[in-house]
């Protein structure tokens, strides 16, 4: 058998929040492999979107399909097993755990295997975010960068297919993200397919093969990074000049 | 790279041999010990079972249950009327407590819930007083000024003219050694069940969900079913506790076995005072629920005034109790849940090429 072409495909999904349609109608779909990058202004329904393909929110209409499977209805928990793991845009740590028992949790429920199996898998993505030697804090007592570094890690723990960080640069300085930049460029060299909601447009467009621009929950632009950022529409909307 | 990952610390070690060491003495203890020290510590062990599965459910679960008193009431009534009605002996009519308890649990989660925080607390208490109107109703087993256990069916418990030729005791403190060792079996039964499931897969899931139900259920963690089954073995435990306190008292009311100061403030007060989200908390809280109980309890309301701020002063100056002051002092575990990594031969961001040295 093939492995599937396309990861990620969304047909048609709006989502309202009462009368506000904060995902108006929304299709597109990710190949195998592929970075894409998500852009648009502060409420434009991002982060309603990853939600959306996380399953932490269902549509209310479309449909989201996964590895050929339609996962529409599909709840989060279910979804994670299936290889869609994610960071949030706060960074969410299990407090009370360290940051490798975070991991750990991680990889024992998002890949449904026993501890001692994923413990080696752990302390390697510990080591390839630079957070072995916070692996035994608690999680809680992590800087900025560490729980954005955390964030990431734990969300590559549960061994995903596909990978989604939500403004994952935001906040750090550029020494630090430059550091997350590459720590993703090599997750990506490794074939992980990475959709990726950033403001940091430099770190973002240094990764990532296609922009997907959202306003007003529509998606109004999706190409090639240079392609997107050159457009008149795009620019007006996401960078505010005036024309 | 070597990757390992161990809990043990030194003090756990030695802990382990002290608490097999303290469960022998506990076992042997009937033969020289006084019946009032034996009351003391079945009174001491089964708040103790009490606090730490309060503990479980709040302290790791994150459900901070007001309705505990539920469960002790319902399984001690369930054990009366396995006596009462059916004529059952006391000692396996216990476990008709304990699936009582079970039995009531699953509605309440079912309600509760749906609930979250204050709601979840109000919500359970609400449930346990309902319950005690309800049984209150039940006529045939005193209503609502309670019952005691025949006589007929106290004197001939199981085990109980064994002890009494054993020790050379007189019945009634037969009945005490009996009840005190199903005390220290649920005590450190308990004790046990919980130490491993924290020591499991579920116990880092439990942790993370109190933490944070979103992230946890994002990584894959089914919160739902492990807040069940939490809840469920907890309200079990229990209930079978609740069925061994009134088995020992052998009569019971509504009112009494309801009582939510009993069965869950005072439990509350020794997880609190001892340490939340930890085993050792209750353990140390029990200890000084029990000196503050002996020493102050005839001073009635007063006793009750300072025990409130007792709970206040740990909350502002230890929120972690005094065990968790103690920890974060000396870094002690006497039950040590947490994983560390040791690695070595560690370069770190290179690929490992050696994942099958793994131990």
């Amino acid at each position: 058998m093939t492995p599937p072409v396309t990861v990620l495909d969304l047909a048609n999904v709006s989502k309202s929040f009462g009368a506000l349609k904060v995902t108006d109608d929304v299709s597109f779909s990710v190949p195998k492999g592929q970075a894409l990058g998500i852009i648009g202004p502060n409420g434009a329904g991002k982060s309603t979107l990853f939600n959306l393909i996380t399953g932490n929110i269902l549509a209310d209409t479309g449909r989201v399909t996964f590895l050929d499977q339609d996962v529409t209805r599909t709840p989060a928990m279910t979804r994670v097993r299936m290889g869609v793991g994610r960071s949030f845009q706060i960074p969410q740590p299990f407090e009370g755990l360290t940051v490798f028992e975070n991991l750990l949790t991680a990889a024992a429920f998002g890949q449904a295997k026993r501890e001692a199996e994923v413990e080696a898998e752990c302390a390697q993505i510990l080591a390839d975010t630079e957070l072995l030697r916070r692996a035994n804090d608690l999680a809680g007592s992590l800087s900025l960068l560490d729980r954005k570094r955390l964030e990431m890690a734990r969300a590559m723990a549960t061994g995903p297919e596909l990978l989604l960080l939500d403004e994952i640069a935001g906040g750090l300085t550029e020494g630090e993200c430059q550091a997350l930049v590459a720590t993703i460029q090599a997750l990506h060299a490794k074939g992980t397919t990475i959709i990726w909601i950033e403001h940091v447009l430099h770190a973002l467009t240094s990764v990532v093969e296609r922009l997907l621009v959202l306003d007003f929950g529509k998606v109004i632009g999706i190409g090639a990074p240079d392609q997107i950022m050159a457009s008149r529409e795009v620019r007006e909307i996401y960078l505010g000049l005036e024309v | 790279m070597q990757v390992t990952v161990t809990t043990r610390t030194r003090a756990s070690t030695v802990a382990g041999f002290v608490a097999l060491g303290l469960i022998a003495l506990g076992l042997i203890l009937p033969a020289f010990a006084s019946r009032s020290l034996i009351q003391d510590l079945f009174f001491i062990l089964t708040m103790l079972t009490l606090a730490q599965l309060w503990n479980l459910i709040a302290g790791y679960g994150g459900m901070v249950s007001v309705g505990q008193q539920a469960f002790v009431g319902i399984g001690a009534y369930a054990m009366f009327a396995g006596v009462i009605l059916w004529g059952w002996d006391p000692v396996p009519a216990i476990l008709l407590g304990g699936v009582a308890a079970f039995l009531l649990a699953i509605p309440m989660a079912f309600f509760a819930f749906r609930l979250q925080g204050a709601y979840f607390a109000i919500g359970t208490w609400v449930i346990a007083e309902v319950t005690r109107l309800v049984i209150a109703q039940w006529k045939t087993l005193g209503g609502g000024t309670g019952t005691s256990l025949p006589r007929e069916a106290t004197s001939d418990i199981i085990g109980v003219a064994t002890i009494a030729e054993l020790f050379g005791l007189r019945d009634a403190a037969a009945r005490d050694v009996l009840a005190y060792w199903l005390a220290l079996a649920l005590a450190v039964g308990t004790m046990a069940a919980i130490y491993a499931l924290l020591r499991s897969r579920n116990g880092l899931a439990l942790t993370a969900l109190r933490d944070n139900d979103n992230a946890a259920r994002s990584v894959g963690v089914d919160a739902g079913r492990l807040k069940w089954l939490v809840f469920l073995a907890a309200a079990a435990m229990t209930g079978l506790v609740g069925a061994l306190i009134y088995m020992q008292t052998a009569r019971i009311s509504p009112d009494a076995a309801f009582s939510v100061t009993s069965w869950t403030a005072y439990v509350i007060f020794i997880v609190v005072i001892g340490g939340i989200g930890r085993l050792e908390g209750p353990i140390v809280g029990v200890l000084v629920f029990w000196g503050l109980q002996t020493a102050f309890s005839d001073y009635g309301s007063w006793y009750l005034l300072a025990l409130g701020l007792i709970a206040i002063a740990v909350m502002l100056f230890a929120p972690r109790g005094l065990w968790g002051l103690f920890a974060s002092r000396t870094g002690i575990a006497l039950f040590p849940v947490q994983r560390r990594l040791v690695t070595s031969g560690l370069v770190t961001g290179q690929p490992n090429t050696q994942r099958e040295e793994v131990t």
